[in-house]
């Protein structure tokens, strides 16, 4: 197998690693945080891809769409939880499924009378549209290029964030121990709106860079939050360390195995069984990884309470 | 006195059969939110259009139809299915996009004797032993389009490709009617997980194996993320794409735009063909709609059509159900494909276009017809089918 190949999956993987960084960073804040199961995360996710997606057309500048979209989303995210996550903490996990499950099934039909059922474009700068080569012989797609160094860009400022800052403390304190932390003076209530915003920010930040490469539609966000799902699992609830290096696990095992797999079934194989068996084992491989993991470290790779 | 009540019942209930239908009502179940929603909502305008057309009536009969969503997902259908039976008591059944969906439910519905119209998906199954007089497919049997563009890529002395196509009944069996006319060298056949969002990999391979061209089926939002992230990998340049019209009609285009331009596809029907029900069926979508129909739209209003065209036959008496069933079969309707019959197992027996998209005068990114690929096509399983 020649090495530019191997290189160009590797940076496949990198790509939709981070990209499930950034809805699984707030995804696991909310979660370790708040203790709140939030399947509504992956809806905001298609806010922002929608948001994106309009403004750009109307302002034709891809960078005002991002940022309008970020806004946008942050806006709808901090409203969203004074009016309704506030009463879904002391809640039981079941019901706050329940309330935001519901809250899936209104982002959809809302989006709907909105926008249309049909997929609707975003199209990405033209300048970026191509691919560029790098070293001879090797070609990547210029824009790939780019979401994977935002997402590296974004992913470290929100380490920085969460590592340095007065901010990150509290809220890292939060999530280790909340009742202390609000004993020990910090405002939890406004802390909760600030992490929940953000965290609707990143999801606005991953569905616009993700609009141009995939179909920005109705639905969307749910096959993307089952991934982030399993990625905090894997990563330990609460720890955005955990997220990110289980983020960066997943992108990179599910893209080998798409990649490699069916090719090394055929190799093994008859025909018609590798093309069965390949396919369907490398869809699998992901999930396979998680019940691996939790096997040997049932809170997650690096849990955020004690 | 009550005696005499109890003969005018009994007498009521004998004629009934003889008599016509009050009305016919049809159970509309498809694909109306998701990723594959766009195709659904397309086949229920079509259906809807035409319905309309006949002022609310299919045959002279005033038409209930109920439109439900089936969330591209089985069990969902089942219980669907269940309540157009067991309850509503439905004379025809109709709407289901993906194969899938249909496949589960498809028993149930044939056991009960309800007459299920295909709008879309035609699969393997009921086009050979066990095809049935209650099941009909209005659209392609899955093969069909995908069979077309073998011929076509032979003709163009294209000599090797790679395929893909999703993990499921569907996209197995077109990738089996490309294999089963296309003569060059298949260099990779990929399966990717139905609803796959994320092509990456996939493509980097494509391009690592270096074929002469792609013929991928990815139907609703797979084939625009495909075709989004194909071109932005620079690799439609070397490797040009191939696929039946469901991944490049007007839903797919409206997403992806100028990008489509140039890529061939095959298809039972087209915006352009010349013939007066296509004409008027186009031009009556656009007022309605304010877009131009897909395939999908155009097979949704043939469904209403064929209904529309069986019922009148027999008169409005569908409970009749030999007769309706015979009339179904007959298909005495002006399709807006043009010419248009049934096999011997209720699969179509049609023509067959190239298309391509290209921008029109206006700007407008859509298809052009090029030419008929092969007229009268016939399905491959009409022959294991017993009925004659």
């Amino acid at each position: 197998m020649p090495l530019a190949l191997i290189v160009e999956q590797l940076l496949n993987g990198l790509q939709l690693g981070l990209m499930l960084f950034l809805l699984a960073a707030g995804l696991t804040l909310v979660f370790g945080i708040m203790d709140t199961i939030n399947l509504a995360h992956g809806s905001l996710y298609m806010i922002g891809a929608y948001l994106a997606a309009t403004v750009t057309e109307a302002a034709g500048s891809f960078l005002i769409g991002i940022l309008a979209a970020v806004i946008g989303t942050a806006a709808i995210g901090a409203a969203l939880e004074i009016a309704l996550f506030r009463s879904l903490y002391r809640r039981s996990h079941l019901t706050q499924v329940l309330a935001t499950f519901a809250l899936i099934l209104i982002a959809n039909e809302l989006v709907r009378i909105v926008w249309g059922s049909q997929p609707i474009s975003l199209n990405m700068p033209a300048s970026l549209s191509g691919p560029i080569e790098p070293v001879a012989g090797f070609r990547y797609p210029a824009y790939r290029l780019v979401v994977i160094v935002a997402g590296i860009a974004v992913g470290l400022l929100l380490y920085v964030g969460v590592t340095n800052t007065r901010v990150g403390m509290w809220v890292r304190a939060a999530a280790s121990d909340r009742e202390m932390a609000s004993a020990m003076g910090v405002r939890t209530s406004r802390l909760f709106t600030f992490v929940f915003a953000a965290g609707a920010g990143l999801c606005a930040v991953a569905g616009a860079l993700l609009g141009p490469l995939l179909a920005v539609q109705v639905g969307m966000g749910e096959n993307i939050l089952i991934l982030a799902f399993v990625v905090i699992v894997i990563g330990g609830i609460g720890s955005v360390r955990g997220a990110l290096v289980g983020s960066l696990l997943i992108g990179i095992v599910d893209t080998a195995g798409r990649a490699f797999l069916p090719a090394l079934f055929r190799v093994l194989f008859p025909p018609a069984i590798s093309s069965e068996a390949g396919p369907a084992l490398a869809s699998i491989l992901i999930y396979v990884l998680m019940a691996s993991v939790l096997f040997f470290r049932p809170r997650g790779l690096f849990p955020a309470r004690g | 006195m009550k005696r005499w009540i109890a003969a005018m019942v009994m007498a009521t209930a004998l004629a009934a059969p003889a008599m016509a239908a009050d009305r016919i009502k049809v159970g509309f179940m498809s694909t109306l939110s998701g990723p594959g929603a766009a195709i659904g909502v397309d086949i229920r305008d079509g259906f809807d259009l035409a319905v309309k057309d006949e002022g609310g009536k299919l045959g002279g009969l005033p038409a209930e139809v109920s439109v439900v969503d089936d969330q591209q997902n089985p069990d969902t259908g089942r219980q669907i299915v269940e309540r157009f039976i067991k309850r509503d008591h439905d004379d025809v059944i109709t709407g289901m996009v993906f194969s899938n969906v249909l496949l589960p439910v498809m028993p149930a519905i044939l056991d009960s004797k309800t007459f299920y119209i295909s709008p879309n998906t035609g699969p393997e199954d009921y086009a050979a032993e066990k095809c049935s007089p209650y099941f009909f497919v209005v659209s392609w049997q899955n093969e069909d389009l995908a069979a077309a563009m073998g011929l076509v890529m032979n003709d163009a002395h294209i000599d090797t490709v790679s395929l893909i196509a999703p993990n499921y009944p569907g996209g197995r069996e077109t990738l089996g009617g490309f294999k089963r006319t296309y003569k060059g060298k298949i260099v990779d056949e990929v399966y990717t997980k139905l609803g796959q969002a994320d092509y990456a990999t996939e493509i980097t391979t494509i391009q690592a194996a270096k074929p002469k061209a792609v013929f991928f089926f990815l139907p609703g939002g797979m084939g625009i993320n495909f075709i989004k992230q194909y071109v932005s990998a620079g690799a439609n340049r070397d490797i040009p794409l191939y696929t039946p019209g469901f991944s490049a009609d007007e839903d797919t285009i409206k997403a992806v735009g100028d990008p489509m331009i140039g890529i061939l596809n095959t298809s039972q029907w087209a915006a352009d063909l010349d013939n007066a029900a296509n004409k008027k069926f186009v031009a009556d979508f656009r007022t309605a709609y304010g877009r131009t129909p897909t395939l999908y739209a155009s097979q949704g209003y043939d469904a209403a059509r064929l209904i529309d065209a069986a019922a009148l036959e027999v008169k409005g008496k569908i409970e009749d159900k030999e007769a309706f069933g015979k009339a179904m079969h007959d298909a005495k309707f002006e399709s807006v494909r043009g010419q248009f019959r049934f096999n011997n197992n209720n699969y179509p027996i049609q023509d067959i276009y190239l298309r391509e998209v290209y921008k029109d005068a206006e700007g407008h990114v859509t298809n052009k017809t090029i030419r008929k690929i092969v007229a009268d096509h016939v399905d491959p399983f009409g022959a294991r089918c017993p009925m004659k």
